[in-house]
């Protein structure tokens, strides 16, 4: 590969954002200075182009996923065939011990129990194959989807180009309402953005290796969960605050 | 007050009367952190034995494991701690394949054609000739990825297709931070040149269509 050999690790480095930022800026500068490291910087920037394609990551055969599930067993004696009681169960059990929890533990009105279940709710599209209900990357068409269906109305922005491309909406249930969830995708990763009308904190916290952002505006709450990092999540929050206003 | 749910883990299980076992709150575990990477888990699997049935035993396999160890989870990246299974037992699975030698081989040939057939048949949509244009560059990648010789092919499908961080990728594949960085580099500069013998150099093969 033509370029720098020297440099190639720190190319690398920098296509993979593992780079610290002195590395980061010394790296920047030698391109800008440098025609071959940036036709190289180019050929790498390719190669993980051609390797995003959808269909290139094998997906788990749906038979494998059955005998995995059936393998970890009925852990809370609960009907994994069909999708109503697992949706609703947790939702019962959650409400039970969140009052039990809010007067044991919850010194202020919002516990936790809300973004436990924003999560729950992630992970929920992610398994059932229930991801959106309508499959689009028009904000054309989510937004109207919604009308009817709650009684609120949630700003859906297109963020392809600040690489959060719009994948669609469902209805979702979290506190004991509908809401409205707004997916979104990063790359390989997909981002549930739940809204409703409700004040809610302005924070970002970690659960079980995903990552919940939430902030409200405009009367409405939203929490956005992901299995992306925090940074990626805050420029995920920015832009679509960005877009909203 | 800062978000702890672990804190909250307990008057939550004590809540419901049904009392759910230790078993019951480790499936229920299991299924939220390790469960969702099942599809990284085949696709590793898939590119490390490049065996479609075969990567159904091996995932089969290293979830059954992976679940009986996982009260020795201490956190951490749950989707390492998961790959780094999967490759023992890939390792494990291919080295006893190879000892059955040519029999398999030729079934395995044939049951990728016929995998291949059957997702050619799955994706519905509107516009044939770009799912077709689509289908032979996921193809075109696919066939790349899986002529790098296995250190490189680990390394790219680890970070690549699967998002893992270099010291994660250190992690699974048990090797320092610099042998990942050098294996992933080398891959890369392979996967450059063999592109451009194939003639299709992957960025300008997009762009000219």
């Amino acid at each position: 590969m033509a370029g720098c050999s020297d440099r190639e690790a720190l190319l690398n480095g920098l296509i993979d954002g593992e780079l610290d930022a002195a590395n980061t800026a010394a790296i920047e500068a030698h391109l800008a200075a440098c025609h071959d490291c940036r036709e190289a910087f180019a050929r790498l920037q390719g190669v993980r182009e051609t390797l995003s394609e959808p269909g290139v990551r094998y997906q788990a055969p749906d038979r494998l996923r059955a005998g995995i599930d059936a393998a970890i067993g009925d852990g809370a004696a609960r009907n994994r065939r069909t999708v109503l009681p697992s949706w609703l169960a947790p939702g019962v059990a959650g409400a039970l011990a969140a009052s039990l929890a809010l007067l044991l533990l919850t010194p202020v009105g919002t516990g936790p129990r809300i973004e436990d279940e924003a999560v729950a709710g992630h992970i929920r599209s992610l398994q059932v194959a229930h991801l959106t209900d309508v499959q689009t990357s028009n904000q054309h068409v989510v937004k109207p989807w919604f009308n009817g269906k709650i009684d609120f109305s949630p700003p859906v922005p297109e963020l392809a180009a600040q690489g959060f491309p719009l994948a669609g909406g469902r209805l979702d249930y979290i506190g004991g309402r509908s809401v409205a969830a707004i997916v979104y995708r990063r790359r390989l990763h997909t981002i549930n953005l739940f809204v409703w009308p409700a004040p809610g904190p302005d924070r970002t916290v970690a659960s079980d290796g995903y990552t919940v952002t939430e902030w409200s505006s405009g009367g409405l709450r939203f929490i956005a969960v992901s299995d992306i990092g925090a940074s990626d999540l805050n420029a995920f929050k920015a832009a679509f605050i960005a877009s909203t206003r | 007050m800062k978000f702890s749910p672990s804190r909250f883990a307990q008057p939550r299980l004590a809540a419901s009367n049904a009392a759910p076992s230790a078993d019951a709150r480790q499936a229920e575990r299991f299924r939220a952190i390790v469960l969702p990477h099942l599809d990284g888990a085949y696709n590793l699997a898939r590119y490390l034995t490049r065996d479609p049935t075969l990567s159904e035993d091996v995932v089969q396999d290293a979830f059954v494991r992976a679940y009986r160890a996982f009260g020795d989870f201490r956190g951490g990246s749950a989707k390492a701690w998961l790959f780094a299974i999967v490759r023992n037992c890939s390792h494990s699975a291919t080295a006893a394949q190879s000892a059955a030698a040519v029999r398999t081989i030729q079934e395995t040939a044939l049951s990728e054609n016929q995998a291949e057939q059957v997702d050619s048949h799955t994706d519905e949509g509107a516009d044939p000739e770009q799912q077709l244009i689509a289908r032979e560059d996921a193809a075109e990648a696919r066939s790349l990825i899986e002529a790098l010789p296995e250190p490189f092919r680990e390394a790219i499908v680890l970070r690549e297709l699967e998002e893992l961080s270099y010291k994660e990728i250190a992690e699974v594949t048990g090797v320092a931070i610099g042998t990942v960085m050098s294996r992933l580099s080398r891959a890369r500069a392979i996967l450059c040149e063999v592109a451009m013998r194939r003639g299709s150099e992957p960025d300008q093969s997009r762009s000219s269509r």
